[in-house]
């Protein structure tokens, strides 16, 4: 049966866009070939290759560190902080001005729904630069003593899930508190960052400040391990957290890392109920459950939980999935076929394992990288659903008695990045956050994020945090 | 130098997001350093600051209720279009301050980084000034900065953009609205700096700029029973003086003046900013 | 293209929409129990509404999805003038634009009804016949619906011997916002006797009652009286309608036909000036309660300027260009 008010296809048009059939390294102001094997990006939604792109080696990360150092002894270091701020400034306002090109290039590159990229991941970008752009001469109010100093290089690297506004959360803070950075984007999602190469030359950012070093993950250890890096900042998974931080055992290397998580979203017998489904639905299936911090355990009281599942499967149901390109869907691609064989093994195990698995009824596309979303019930906490991070769209649900309870299954786990609580009781919002094990807590709402609103997680979700005044602690060496 | 006939400007006050001659109907003389006639401008009224305070009023629930994010963008959009007037300003200020174009052109540039600073300060504010209070109970308290709400604010007379900028923008950064006396002497830049906040986002009333005397409608705004605070900068120590007496009935927050004009070159850190916040304090049970 | 995973996942689960045993029968047996059952009711979360208001507002409606929804809404509107100074003459005039709206294209459909003070009701049936476009009156002591319930009965009576298919009424929002719930809900009744077969629609006058858990709890007390459309606003106070209201509303009906298994139309009033606001409400309705409320029959928007805006829009389908107002007549 077809539904009486069809949309009509709704594509963002791919002209804005032009993407060079490769590039190659930004470093020192400059793009220049690569030494290594380059690498081909493909658009997840299609399985077209969009571009081939420079793989950095040892040699280019060494330049990349030198032209960093350069820059940040001879011209940024030395620079009127104020002017550090104008230069941060010019780039929030190029990223809005060219917003329309990032987000079109983010979508085909990353396979996320045109829509999201276009009203969050850019936005946001655009937000963390004007945000920072302003502390770069207030350093003195950052809690870290009268006159704080920068680390001096940032190595950096991020993941593919929010490839320019990982970017953002890197760089604009090592930036603004006067550090240099070189930063390794994610294998499969190099084309924004390459585009911020362009708007760095378009602000007349001094040569060597930001170097845009592609890459698999060789590129990446070289990138920490380098000698002459003051400072390595990692998100990604908790696996590659742990080697990372083996390699800087014994060095005076500052690091902060951005882990993985398994979120409880915890919804109460008197949230409203309502909202709360719009909740759980943009915690597990916003940006296809590619989210570190999503929430991919429901815990719902049991006393709501079938009239909860019956809403949620519903509101299911009207999701729309399918080529990223149109405005009007909701969900997108998964964005590799690693990934998407990953997902599916995980779903294989909670069916074997005795989960109840519900999907929507549909078609998928034929060609590109897709998974349904997915509900599991009756899983029960020792489950590998209930355990592992997914990094897709499955949600795993379990049901509690009591706000202890829900304390403690929430906090079962070696994860500890965010959580929500769903209730319309204030002082239960309050009890219960004080007692969640994560570093950010929603209430009443889910996978919100603000340049001014510190993010990370506890335990092994990583730490230190981004964003925020507290934020700016990673990048500086003040009195404590 | 050619023979065309400039089209001379009419000086108007800047009031409401319009441009409104005085209801009075008077005029003043504006004169550069060297006593030449350089304009009438409109000589502000009592009622003009009537009607100025009532457009702030109006004004401030809105500017205050948009988000830091919307006020620092606001504010940094007012940046770039003093930029793009920068040659106009540098002229005015060199006329009526007797400054060489060079002076004139470095005083206007502090006057757009200056104001570029805080328009860095708006979403910055909670976390420096507020904070979470770990009471003896089961209570989460916090405690955030808030704007007060309509500020008097009397212009430096003698630094004409600068002093004026240095005045008025840590006053908007914290969500607070203005109604501002420009120096009485030197308005010229007060009025361009009209235009500009007139094209660039901000939303009518949240700055009224009156050309005319401190001395005649200063006393009016420190009676004013919707006036919340007052900064004195631009009155003489007696005057000052007189003004604190006249708003500590209606019990004012009063920003006072030294006595004489600071340098405005230096960093004012905080000095502008916490004066016209208030800090509300909020107690909420925690417990199942 | 994208794809609805299950187009099918808002139809009624009962299969069809009738009349099941009331499980709510005893909840008025008292104003201390109705309030109980009434402020129950799950709560609202007005950010959270709000989020997926704007989120839904961002649905690109193109090409032949927006001409079907253009027709669409045309053929929901309930044409409204509701002026002091209304005369036989501005009613006949609406009448004559309600069922022909395009003066250049006679494919345009005709609106759903034409909306008149009581007293006009029976003009307006007249210029109306043979046209089977309805004849909605307002009645109640209408806007405020200050008035003692026998004058409020005689006005509902008066619109109905007048013509009028049915009736718009406005709740007593003094009684609703002090707590005598039972005291609203037993005028509703009494309207809806009164009405006889006109059709009733309940306005809660939501700009009135502000917050979003009102509206829920005014949904289902109305509803529960026996309205067969719950309607937002009179359109004289603002805020009218508001996507926000809308879509708690929806989600009242759409609970309240799972739990009885009676559909309950939704009408939105005031404030719905541009062909964009009706497309928005459209999509609301479609991804909130499914394709069984996007007819006529279940849904109409109460508006008077937005005619000419939907007019204009189609136009712009039909032609190719931008149209002005000189293509649409001024009634």
């Amino acid at each position: 049966m077809t539904s009486l008010f069809e949309y009509a296809p709704a594509p963002e048009s791919r002209s804005i866009v032009d993407i060079r059939p490769s590039y190659g390294l930004f470093i020192d102001g400059e793009f220049d070939e690569g030494t290594g094997t380059p690498l081909k990006t493909v658009n997840p939604a299609t399985e077209e290759v969009l571009a081939e792109v420079a793989t950095g080696s040892t040699e280019d990360v060494d330049r990349a560190v030198r032209a960093a150092r350069r820059a940040f002894t001879r011209v940024w270091g030395p620079m009127r902080p104020a002017d550090r701020g104008k230069y941060l400034f010019r780039i929030a306002r190029l990223l809005q001005e060219r917003a329309r090109e990032f987000a079109v290039l983010e979508t085909l590159d990353n396979g996320k729904p045109i829509r999201e990229s276009r009203d969050v991941d850019v936005p946001l970008a655009a937000a963390h630069f004007f945000y920072h752009a302003g502390w770069a001469d207030k350093l003195e109010h950052a809690g870290l003593g009268p006159a704080p100093r920068p680390l001096g290089v940032a190595g950096q690297v991020i993941p593919w899930n929010f490839p320019l506004l990982m970017l953002a959360w890197k760089v604009a803070p090592a930036l603004a508190t006067g550090n240099t950075v070189v930063l390794k984007p994610a294998e499969t999602t190099p084309l924004t960052a390459l585009l911020f190469a362009e708007v760095c030359r378009q602000a007349d950012l001094p040569a060597g400040v930001v170097n845009i070093v592609t890459g698999a993950g060789e590129t990446g250890r070289a990138v920490v391990s380098h000698p002459d890096v003051d400072k390595v900042a990692f998100t990604g998974s908790t696996e590659v957290g742990r080697s990372i931080a083996r390699a800087v055992a014994g060095t005076d290397k500052r690091l902060t890392l951005e882990l993985g998580g398994k979120a409880a979203n915890i919804v109460f017998d008197d949230a409203p109920i309502d909202q709360a489904v719009e909740g759980i639905v943009r915690g597990i299936f916003f940006n296809q459950g590619h989210v570190c911090c999503a929430g991919s355990r429901l815990l719902v009281q049991e006393s709501v939980h079938d009239e909860v599942v019956a809403a949620l499967q519903r509101r299911i149901g009207t999701l729309r999935v399918g080529d990223p390109m149109d405005k009007n869907t909701d969900l997108g691609a998964i964005n590799s076929a690693e990934q998407l064989a990953r997902i599916r093994e995980l779903v294989a195990a909670g069916d074997d394992e005795g989960a109840r698995r519900w999907q929507p009824e549909g078609e998928l596309p034929d060609r590109g990288y897709w998974f349904k979303p997915t509900v599991f019930t009756d899983v029960s906490p020792a489950q590998r659903i209930a355990r592992d991070e997914v990094f897709g769209p499955v949600l795993s649900v379990m049901t509690f008695r009591t706000p202890d309870e829900a304390v403690a299954k929430a906090n079962n786990t070696t994860y500890g990045l965010s959580a929500g609580i769903w209730s319309e009781k204030g002082s239960r919002i309050l009890s219960v956050t004080s007692k969640l094990r994560a570093g950010v807590v929603w209430a009443n709402t889910f996978n919100e994020f603000d340049p001014t609103s510190p993010f990370g997680g506890y335990k092994q979700s990583g730490y230190g945090r981004e964003g925020g005044r507290q934020g700016l602690a990673a990048y500086l060496k003040g009195d404590d | 130098m050619s023979d065309r006939l400039a089209v001379r400007k009419t000086c108007k006050l800047y009031l409401g997001g319009a441009f409104p001659r005085s209801e009075s109907g008077r005029t003043y003389q504006v004169h550069d350093a060297k006593g030449h006639f350089l304009a009438n401008a409109a000589w502000a009224s009592r009622k003009d600051a009537r009607d100025a305070v009532v457009a702030a009023r109006s004004a401030f629930g809105t500017w205050s209720g948009a988000t830091a994010y919307n006020r620092g963008q606001v504010l940094y959009r007012v940046a770039e279009v003093m930029e793009g007037r920068a040659a106009q300003f540098a002229e005015e200020v060199a006329a009526g301050e007797g400054l060489s174009t060079a002076k004139a052109r470095a005083a206007v540039d502090a006057a757009i980084d200056r104001w570029v600073w805080y328009a860095g300060w708006t979403d910055k504010l909670a976390a420096v000034l507020g904070s979470t209070n770990p009471v003896a109970g089961s209570y989460f308290g916090f405690s955030m900065p808030e704007p007060t709400g309509v500020v008097a604010v009397l212009a430096p007379q003698r630094s004409s953009l600068l002093g004026l900028v240095s005045v008025l923008a840590p006053v908007l950064a914290g969500g607070n609205t203005a109604v501002v006396v420009s120096s009485k002497d030197r308005p010229l830049p007060a009025i361009t700096l009209g235009e500009v906040l007139a094209t660039s986002d901000v939303p009518g009333g949240v700055v009224n700029l009156l050309t005319g005397d401190a001395a005649e409608i200063g006393p009016w705004l420190a009676e004013h029973a919707d006036v919340d605070a007052i900064d004195l900068a631009g009155a003489p120590t007696q005057l000052a003086m007189e003004l604190e007496r006249s708003a500590a009935g209606t019990i004012k927050r009063v920003l006072r003046a030294g006595p004489e004009e600071p340098d405005w070159a230096g960093d004012p850190g905080l000095s502008r900013l916490r004066p016209f916040l208030e800090t509300k304090s909020v107690w909420h049970p925690i417990g199942l | 293209m994208t794809h609805v995973l299950d187009p099918d996942a808002l139809a009624d689960p009962s299969g069809a929409a009738g009349t099941l045993p009331d499980p709510f029968a005893d909840v008025t047996r008292s104003n201390d129990a109705f309030r109980a059952f009434l402020h129950g009711l799950p709560g609202v979360d007005q950010v959270g509404a709000q989020a997926r208001v704007t989120q839904l507002g961002t649905r690109s409606i193109k090409t032949t999805a927006k001409a079907w929804a253009i027709d669409t809404a045309i053929s929901m509107v309930d044409l409204t003038t509701l002026e002091g100074s209304d005369t036989p003459g501005k009613v006949r005039s609406l009448a004559a634009k309600a069922r022909r709206p395009d003066p250049e294209d006679p494919t345009c459909p005709p609106v759903a009804a034409v909306c008149v003070y009581g007293d006009l009701a029976g003009v307006a049936k007249e210029a109306l016949a043979g046209t089977g476009i309805n004849v909605a009156a307002v009645a109640t002591a209408f806007p405020s619906g200050r008035a003692s319930r026998a004058v409020k009965l005689a006005d509902v009576r008066d619109a109905v011997a007048g013509g009028a298919d049915e009736i718009d009424m406005v709740i007593d929002r003094g009684a609703f916002l002090a707590g005598r719930y039972l005291d609203v809900f037993e005028e509703i009744v009494a309207v809806k006797q009164a009405c006889g077969s006109a059709h009733l629609k309940v306005i809660l006058e939501t700009g009135e009652l502000v917050t979003l858990d009102a509206v829920r709890r005014a949904s289902w007390l109305a509803m529960l009286a026996g309205g067969d459309f719950i309607k937002t606003s009179t359109g004289k106070v603002s805020p009218a309608a508001t996507l926000p209201v809308c879509l708690v509303m929806l989600e009242a009906v759409r609970d309240f036909r799972a739990a009885t298994g009676r559909q309950v139309g939704v009408k939105p009033a005031g404030g719905i000036r541009t062909t964009k606001d009706a497309v928005k409400h459209l999509v609301l309705i479609n991804e909130t309660v499914g394709a069984d409320w996007l007819s006529p029959d279940w849904f109409r928007f109460g508006a008077s300027s937005l005619l000419n805006d939907l007019l204009l829009q189609r136009q712009k389908l039909r032609t190719g260009h931008y149209s002005g107002p000189d293509h649409v007549s001024v009634d």
